[in-house]
């Protein structure tokens, strides 16, 4: 009896948990994004009300409307895309390198560059952001290092640029692809390799036609970690890509604080997550489709 | 094939020690031993997997010690396989042919045949997981005999199959081998399996070949106590050879041998159980005490005690005579070429 309780708390407190701080702020927002603005506090007319007939509902499609008209929205979403694509496909080329020495090392070491990996995390995501401002700017580290070097005669412009982004994304998520994929490269039997080698594969042949396939669970799941986050970025490029920077979580905030336009903001943020969750659909579908058959 | 002064060593272990070995073409060679001797190493040192320390391993006619091994014209069936999980039946046979640039059809047609060697004509667009254990071992040796190799390696190759499996599979193994004519060289720690199998075994302990012959040579005539008690049951004596031709037990009881050891020297008598015969028939005669029967079936195995406290195992094949029990008293005779004389 007491066990069985037990177990219905279990699954009641992260059910909770979830409805209390996911369902129910979503429910919110959804709200909100059907609503008015006004000037009040909070800044906008509440959907569901009271007035002296009884309950009142008061929602349009107004929000949706204005951000499917203005171009500014679009446009932010379609660079938000395209960055976070960019950034991600870059994570992938640099952390599958780092995942496939990890993997391959000696175990003894491999929980100390694990660390190595995930050692940045001790320090604020925000300070390390704002270190790369002195790295990048045109009186920063970077340019003064190509410039004595002789490299180059006058400072680069890499801040404010969406390299800069790129960079910053890649910097900061790179634990998150490595992770996963040196979970998906350590798990692959190395007798595999040596049946790879064995028949006449080298080294590359064996990577790209072996480990690369075997390991496609493992780059899914980075991609998506990287890639969600990347999408709706704000401090990457509010911080390192200046003020010309369309991206979707910077509009966002634009709208919410400084316009103080929270129904349209809470619109824009709906939108944002019915494209991410339909984006993992897709991908999970795909993932299952080609991974029939496999074990 | 050829192993000369072939060493490894891991650290301060010394897996492979100075093995000597010549393989003819066309064999089926086991290298048998217990965990630890260094078979699976030696395997993996013809593979290429690892690289010996010393010495040389020629294939073909050529030194390919140092030669990695997507180079050697060796191939290997794994213990458990490993097939290419993502791969169909198809694509896992072709994958070797494809790394050697083999031209399309060609590859086709090969892959065709390989597979209708083993019998699995018509799984080509199986996964592996989609196979019985026996049809991925079949696929393993497609995948590797599809590169006509000089020499294929198994390793433990029935030890990931159910029993009934692996006797079938032991004929076919061998009859692929036959129709082949390749050369096979097999790792097992299963002495049936070997004595089965192999035109030839090698016996390995500690790293160091012991002995090596045809099953019957290893089985009537080992060379150490070692090889006698690995292969088969055994009984093994202390004895003195008192006179030539005669040996004293511990005991007292005096067994008469045909050989030619020392008289004064300390040796080891081996004697296979199957060859004590029951009854009384010449020399070595003596009647014994069942102390313990085990039931087989079509034998028995007997714990018999000598009067002079020697005990004795003895097998003797049912169906002949009433069954025995426990307590029965028993006449037996060692024939005098039953008796393997050793080093102590």
């Amino acid at each position: 009896m007491s066990a069985n309780w037990g177990l219905r708390l279990a699954v009641l407190l992260p059910a909770l948990w979830l409805v209390l701080f996911v369902a129910w702020p979503l429910l919110i927002v959804a709200e909100i994004s059907f609503s008015e603005v006004v000037s009040a506090i909070p800044p906008y007319l509440p959907v569901f009300g009271w007035s002296e007939s009884g309950p009142s509902v008061s929602g349009n499609v107004e929000n949706y409307r204005l951000l499917a008209s203005d171009a500014l929205y679009t446009a932010s979403l379609l660079t938000s895309l395209r960055i976070a694509a960019v950034a991600t496909a870059l994570t992938l080329l640099i952390g599958l390198p780092i995942a496939h020495g990890i993997a391959r090392a000696e175990p003894r070491f491999r929980g100390a560059l694990l660390l190595l990996v995930i050692l940045p995390f001790w320090t604020s995501f925000l300070i390390r952001v704002y270190a790369w401002i002195g790295i990048l700017k045109n009186e920063g580290l970077l340019n003064e290092l190509l410039l004595a070097l002789g490299l180059i005669d006058q400072p680069l412009t890499i801040l404010t640029t969406e390299w800069a982004i790129h960079l910053g994304i890649v910097y900061a998520y790179l634990p998150f692809m490595v992770l996963p994929l040196y979970v998906a490269i350590e798990r692959i039997d190395p007798a595999l390799r040596e049946a790879a080698a064995d028949l006449g594969a080298r080294g590359t042949a064996t990577f790209f036609r072996i480990t690369l396939p075997l390991a496609r669970p493992g780059i899914a799941a980075g991609c998506l970690l990287v890639f969600i986050p990347a999408m709706g970025e704000f401090v990457i490029p509010d911080l390192l890509g200046g003020p010309n920077t369309l991206m979707i979580g910077k509009t966002l905030w634009v709208e919410f604080f400084a316009n103080r336009d929270w129904p349209v903001a809470a619109a824009l943020a709906v939108v944002l997550l019915v494209l991410v969750l339909v984006g993992i659909a897709a991908l999970d579908r795909a993932q299952r489709r080609a991974g029939e058959g496999l074990a | 094939m050829e192993l000369a002064g072939v060493t490894k060593r891991y650290g301060r272990v010394t897996a492979v020690d100075r093995v000597d070995l010549q393989i003819p073409k066309g064999e089926f060679f086991a290298l048998l031993g217990p965990s630890g001797s260094g078979k699976t190493t030696l395997l993996r040192l013809l593979a290429g997997f690892e690289l010996p320390d010393e010495g040389r391993v020629v294939i073909a006619g050529r030194d390919v010690a140092q030669v990695p091994p997507y180079h050697r014209p060796v191939n290997m069936v794994f213990q458990a396989y490993a097939l290419f999980p993502h791969l169909s039946v198809a694509r896992n046979v072709a994958f070797g042919l494809e790394m050697e640039r083999v031209g399309k059809s060609e590859i086709q047609a090969r892959v065709a045949e390989a597979l209708a060697q083993v019998e699995l004509s018509g799984f080509e667009d199986r996964k592996p997981d989609q196979l019985s254990g026996g049809q991925r071992q079949r696929v393993a040796i497609a995948r590797a005999i599809v590169k006509r190799p000089e020499l294929l390696l198994l390793d433990e190759p029935l030890a990931a199959l159910d029993r009934r499996l692996r006797e079938k599979t032991r004929a076919e193994l061998r009859a692929l081998q036959q129709r082949l004519g390749l050369t096979f060289v097999m790792v097992t720690h299963d002495q049936d399996e070997a004595l089965a199998l192999a035109t030839r075994i090698a016996v390995l302990d500690r790293g160091r070949i012991v002995q090596v012959g045809t099953p019957a040579e290893l089985y009537e005539r080992p060379a150490s106590r070692f090889v006698a008690e690995f292969l088969g049951d055994c009984n093994l004596l202390e004895a003195a050879i008192v006179e030539p031709g005669v040996a004293a037990l511990p005991g007292g009881a005096r067994l008469h041998f045909a050989g030619d050891a020392a008289p004064g020297s300390r040796v080891t008598l081996a004697i296979r159980p199957e060859k004590i015969a029951i009854g009384a028939d010449g020399r070595n005669t003596a009647v014994g005490t069942i102390e313990a029967v085990e039931y087989l079936g079509d034998i028995s195995h007997l714990q018999v005690r000598l009067p002079d406290g020697t005990a004795l195992e003895v097998t003797r094949v049912n169906g002949a005579g009433p069954p025995l029990v426990a307590g029965d008293r028993l006449m037996l005779t060692i024939p005098l070429e039953a008796i393997t004389v050793l080093p102590a």
